[in-house]
């Protein structure tokens, strides 16, 4: 099993290959819908992004709120593909290196990151319970208005991801279809 | 006439909240275990066992099995013979909703416009139907419906001459374009005929048999294994990753229809079924 750390670095991202399991460590954001519409509206209003992405990876997550004592809620991954209308943007104008979720992405992201050499990792959908006791720390940096889509910083360890799409463009919901499809 | 005051009715409604949220059903065990023995995907019995292995954990803890608490759906079959007392039976069920999802730590998701989008704070209003029945009972089923699964659904009109294979094309067209989007394995809620709402909320209906239960018309019980057969064959399989499992169910409820018509709505469900019931 690869155990990666945040930030990951270009060389290290190069390597991954789609279907391959792997344990994240360290600092990843959140960001929904309307996170990512306030990001690109700011953006391209030439306003100051309330985070800089640059090299980072965004988990799309809208967890449930902590109960008492708890880092945070229930916290798994949404579908990704409501965010590839914004996506392109975040990959070449502001640095984003990886992207965390759940589901197919459009071509236009799969060639930003082939571009880019971004990736795009799956996490497990509907375990909730589970990832968030992968999830050490969670604070809130920017859009707290938005509720559960606010953008939180997370500190995760051996969060387990499995990549989806590598910096090659290679797919593993494709790969995996057609291995079974009768 | 029997007397079932509001305040009864809010505390079912917020129990049920925490319940369905936290708490999967017999049936959904016993799929998932039948699942496991079938997969041939080695990942896609790993993804299962890791399913069960969440629900298990949500169960102890009381945490939501998954983050999306959905936009809470309510079926409420009222018996005619029943005067709800104190107030109204929507305040009641909504006043249920907020409380739950507040109180149990659940995740807020409904926004108050379709365009303007601003967030409602405390998941109300819940999408309610009722219907009235014979007696002197109450039943209310909280069913909280996340909305990546929901937004993989789709309604279409058939003509009558495209029948039953016409039906079958059409589900597995809405399964195929789901892929991994609605967290698979998914249970399909099939409604076949009425009209264009009826339909949908047959399909809707559909996802509350418990999994593994066949239609009681053997015409119907059969149609449904043979969908089930052929969405288990497109080889998506558990998170879209590859393997047999596609489906744990397909479930559907038909209704009579106009002679120009043979309306088939697809209700998408992801892995969890969450639903709870309680009696008054």
């Amino acid at each position: 099993m690869t155990r990666l750390t945040t930030p990951l670095s270009s060389d290290i991202i190069g390597k991954l290959e789609a279907g391959e399991q792997v344990r994240l460590s360290g600092v990843i954001f959140t960001a929904r819908d309307a996170a990512h519409k306030k990001l690109v509206e700011t953006y391209r209003a030439g306003g100051k992004l309330p985070v800089d992405l640059e090299g980072q990876i965004i988990y799309y997550v809208g967890p449930c709120p902590p109960k008492p004592g708890k880092v945070i809620g229930s916290a798994g991954p949404t579908t990704s593909g409501r965010m590839d209308p914004y996506t392109p943007l975040l990959i070449r104008q502001l640095g984003l290196k990886g992207m965390i979720g759940k589901g197919n992405r459009s071509p236009e992201v799969v060639e930003a990151i082939k571009e880019k050499g971004a990736v795009y990792f799956l996490a497990l959908g509907g375990a909730g319970a589970l990832l968030a006791q992968r999830i050490k720390k969670a604070e809130i940096v920017a859009y707290e208005e938005l509720g559960p889509e606010a953008i939180y910083r997370l500190e995760v360890e051996d969060f387990p991801l499995i990549v989806g799409i590598d910096s090659r463009g290679q797919n593993a919901y494709l790969m995996g279809k057609a291995r079974y499809s009768k | 006439m029997r007397n079932i005051r509001v305040r009864d009715i809010i505390n079912a409604v917020e129990r049920l909240c925490v319940e369905a949220c936290t708490t999967l059903h017999g049936d959904w065990w016993e799929a998932v275990e039948e699942a496991i023995s079938r997969e041939e995907s080695p990942l896609g019995k790993d993804i299962l066992k890791l399913l069960q292995e969440n629900a298990r954990l949500a169960a102890s803890t009381g945490e939501a099995i998954c983050q999306d608490t959905g936009m809470a759906v309510v079926f409420v079959e009222l018996g005619q013979e029943v005067h709800i007392e104190g107030g109204s039976l929507y305040d009641a069920i909504n006043e249920g909703i907020r409380r739950g999802y507040v109180k149990g730590y659940l995740r807020k998701s409904v926004v108050n416009d379709p365009l303007i989008r601003r967030n409602t704070g405390d998941n109300t209003p819940a999408v309610i139907h009722v219907d009235i029945v014979p007696g002197s009972n109450l039943r209310i089923t909280v069913a909280p419906k996340g909305g990546g699964s929901e937004n993989c659904s789709g309604l279409k009109m058939l003509r009558p001459a495209d029948g039953r294979e016409g039906v079958i094309r059409y589900v597995l067209e809405v399964v195929e374009a789901a892929g991994a989007n609605p967290c698979p394995p998914i249970t399909v809620g099939v409604g076949l005929g009425g009209n264009f709402e009826m339909a949908a909320i047959l399909a809707k209906k559909a996802l509350l048999r418990p999994l593994g239960q066949r239609h009681p018309e053997a015409h119907i019980a059969e149609l449904e294994t043979e969908i089930l057969e052929r969405i288990n064959s497109t080889g998506i399989g558990p998170q879209g990753l590859g393997g047999r499992i596609t489906a744990l169910d397909v479930h559907i409820e038909t209704y009579p229809t106009h002679i120009t018509s043979l309306p088939v709505a697809v209700n998408i469900q992801c892995h969890a079924t969450r639903h709870a019931e309680a009696f008054l």
